[in-house]
């Protein structure tokens, strides 16, 4: 019990400790995502709620931009999971360790599961096999993420009040964006992807409803898919 | 629907997912043709966020730094980006670029 103790200390602090250097994205994002929700039509209340009900920066930031933009409520919603279809990979990745945690935790943990905690905790979890030290590293990635993006979501949002409209703060939207779009873009199937995406989303952009948007990344995510095959 | 009941439906939805594997499908891996689809959501539907947003003005595309600073602000954006990789540096050059060009004209 001692023993069980002491690592799950360790292993708490290891999590929050391997998390460290990410704080430098994660804060200003934070805190420029908190400044575009203060001004988002959805308000400051909501916009803010959204850190802690999604969890989640750039389906966040997509379900404010669409709101904005007077989309129809299921394109939002489809927009947003579209974007965190991600999560599917990296849950299919951490099944067979978190098989092994009790069932509470394996029910509450995955809340905390971002892009993120995922990347330090499969690494981890590949160096250490004790479910015990893995629940708690995992707990310790995951929290690292979870209590500054609240911390600066609020801070954003007491800044943003401050600034005016002119300021063209909502323009901060797509230029978060363009900075994680860019480490995706990892060879030419992606580049082919997101040309399409683009070019297509703006021909498209007259389809109601906001829909223009799902055309675009379903035309773009096909064309990765196909330029991929014939790269194979 | 409300704003609030589409933050929570996203919010579910986006449990849901993180819990797929580990809690609802359980052990099993993902299988191949879900795997490569998957590669190509991030790029292709962030870029089909952006490329409206900064290429688009009153639904027209414009690429003029005079009635739309933001086409021109969102390239200079990805290049820094690029370059970087830094949130603060890509932030503030962008809006500057818009400060400048809403100033310049």
């Amino acid at each position: 019990m001692t023993q069980d103790r002491s690592i799950r200390s360790t292993a708490l602090t290891d999590g929050v400790r391997a998390f460290a250097p990410l704080l430098i994205a994660v804060i200003p994002f934070g805190l420029v995502f908190g400044v575009v929700a203060a001004g988002s039509e959805v308000g400051p209340w909501l916009g803010g709620a959204t850190s802690f009900i999604i969890f989640a920066g750039a389906a966040q930031l997509a379900t404010l931009q669409l709101i904005d933009a007077g989309a129809a409520g299921a394109v939002v919603i489809a927009t947003a999971l579209v974007i965190n279809a991600r999560h599917l990979m990296y849950s299919a990745a951490l099944a067979p360790a978190f098989r092994e945690f009790p069932k509470a935790a394996r029910f509450a943990l995955p809340y905390l599961l971002t892009d993120q905690a995922f990347a330090i905790s499969i690494v981890r979890f590949g160096e250490t096999e004790d479910p015990v030290y893995r629940r708690w590293f995992f707990t310790g990635a995951g929290l690292s993420l979870w209590v500054p993006w609240q911390i600066f979501t609020i801070t954003g949002i007491v800044l943003g009040a401050q600034v005016p409209a002119s300021w063209s703060l909502d323009f901060a939207i797509p230029l978060m964006f363009v900075i994680l779009l860019v480490p995706t873009i990892k060879g030419r199937p992606e580049l082919i992807a997101a040309v399409v995406g683009a070019t297509v989303a703006v021909a498209a952009a007259d389809v109601p409803y906001g829909l223009g948007l799902i055309v675009g990344a379903v035309s773009g995510i096909t064309a990765g898919v196909i330029a991929n095959r014939l790269a194979q | 629907m409300s704003y609030l009941g589409i933050i929570f439906a996203i919010g579910i939805g986006t449990y849901l997912l993180r819990l797929s594997f580990i809690g609802i499908v359980g052990d099993r891996a993902m299988p191949e043709w879900a795997l490569v689809p998957l590669r190509f959501v991030a790029p292709a539907v962030l870029a089909a966020l952006i490329a409206p947003a900064v290429l688009l003005n009153d639904g027209a595309l414009d690429l003029s730094p005079a009635s739309n600073p933001r086409a021109i602000a969102a390239l200079v954006a990805l290049l820094l980006a690029w370059k970087t990789r830094s949130v603060p540096v890509v932030i503030a050059a962008g809006l500057a670029t818009v400060w400048a060009l809403q100033a310049m004209f």
